[in-house]
């Protein structure tokens, strides 16, 4: 494809693996924990983050040579935090009960530290196209997180997906337990750990010498 | 007698990071040693003290439903929760500048110490997380909104300080080469949660 072609494909894919922002940027880990006890909550904020990096970049990326170097930040910050308004407004319209489990963290999205490390490193320095590009990607990196971490805690943790069951209730009566420790929030931590090992183990060189 | 219980609560049970894993971005990248881990939480405990308050006014007088009433009766259905994103963030940022012009001119000392990390501030979860948990939890008056900023800053200093020297440690044990760094450096977060959930149903 000729949209798609080096520097703007690079954008687009290398957050999903190599360059992704959770676990090799470190970038957004706040929220990444605290939604993912559930896969539904877990999707809907990974597209609301999606949707608000890539936005977010385009209109950055738009105004990038008018914005004073000094106050940056905050005009970056209330760009974001109209775009969350807006989402957060959207969820509570037509996603009433998942906006409520999200409790504060729709809102948290504001300091999610992907946005401004995008912003920051990628959105200043490029065009519109790119930076729409590199939102998605990192959206979706961070997604995929989210939504592999959700899943694990959300089967192991209460036997459901979606809040249907998938374990059949004959594993029950064999003795089965759900782990509820699953449901704790530590349990979020070691399995981010888990994936960034599995993750490291392929990518070699991401390894850390300290 | 509340207010103690409070912070307290936000200290060891309602913890910021362990609780509610807020302001982690800065809590994983900056617990490299525990000087400059206590200045970050410094920082972070200030800021929040400064800002909560502020946002608990400008909740109560101005953005909450039916707060514009004192302004006259015509204005008693006005109901302005949604900008509440938006007025916080920009308190939050604007207090953030502030601080930082005020400690450069009266404090250069402090200032050097805590330079870097004090623009950060403005994007750690924690402080904008403490707003918007203060409006979830509508606090009976300014004061418990002051000892709840209070309680989850020195919370927040004192998971990021305890991370910072178990981190000096850290460098001279044997770790697999793929959890070095960031890997254990969560799985020792997770521990360190878990130790913080015997906590939980603490009552003064």
């Amino acid at each position: 494809m000729a949209l798609l072609s080096g520097k703007t494909k690079e954008a687009l894919l290398g957050p999903l693996n190599k360059n992704n922002p959770v676990i090799v940027q470190v970038l957004g880990i706040c929220s990444a924990l605290a939604v993912t006890s559930k896969l539904e909550p877990a999707i809907v904020m990974a597209i609301a983050v999606t949707v608000v990096t890539a936005l977010g970049n385009v209109v950055i990326s738009l105004l990038r040579k008018t914005i004073p170097n000094r106050i940056r930040i905050i005009v970056q910050l209330v760009v974001v935090a109209a775009l969350v308004t807006i989402v957060s407004e959207v969820l509570k319209a037509y996603a009433y009960d998942v906006n409520k489990q999200l409790s504060v963290y729709v809102g948290l999205i504001v300091t999610n530290c992907i946005l401004m490390g995008r912003l920051e490193a990628f959105a200043l320095g490029n065009g519109p196209w790119a930076s729409f590009l590199d939102g998605i990607g990192n959206g979706i990196g961070y997604g995929w997180i989210l939504v592999a971490v959700g899943f694990v805690r959300e089967i192991f943790g209460s036997g459901t997906l979606f809040g249907h069951e998938v374990i059949p209730q004959s594993f029950y009566n064999m003795g089965y337990e759900n782990n509820g420790f699953m449901m704790l929030a530590p349990m979020a931590l070691i399995l981010v750990a888990i994936i960034i090992w599995i993750h490291r183990t392929k990518n070699k060189e991401l390894q850390e010498e300290a | 007698m509340d207010a103690i219980n409070l912070i307290i609560r936000s200290i060891f049970v309602d913890n910021m990071i362990f609780a509610y894993f807020l302001g982690m971005c800065s809590f994983l990248a900056v617990s490299k040693d525990v000087k400059t881990a206590l200045g970050l939480g410094v920082a972070v405990t200030f800021v929040l003290v400064l800002t909560l308050p502020i946002n608990y006014l400008l909740e109560n007088y101005m953005l909450k439903d039916g707060a514009l009433a004192w302004l006259g009766p015509q204005f008693a259905d006005v109901d302005l929760s949604v900008f509440s994103l938006l007025v916080f963030i920009a308190v939050v940022a604007s207090f953030t500048q502030l601080v930082e012009m005020v400690v450069e001119r009266f404090s250069p000392a402090l200032y050097n110490s805590l330079g870097i990390f004090l623009p950060l501030i403005a994007v750690n979860c924690a402080i904008l997380g403490g707003s918007l948990f203060m409006q979830q939890r509508e606090f009976a008056n300014i004061g418990m909104a002051t000892a709840y900023a209070f309680g989850s800053g020195i919370g927040w200093l004192l998971a990021i300080v305890g991370m910072a020297a178990i981190r000096e440690k850290l460098e001279y044990s044997n770790v697999p080469k793929p959890l070095k760094g960031l890997g254990i450096t969560f799985i020792i977060t997770a521990l360190m949660a878990i130790g913080f959930m015997s906590f939980s149903g603490i009552n003064i």
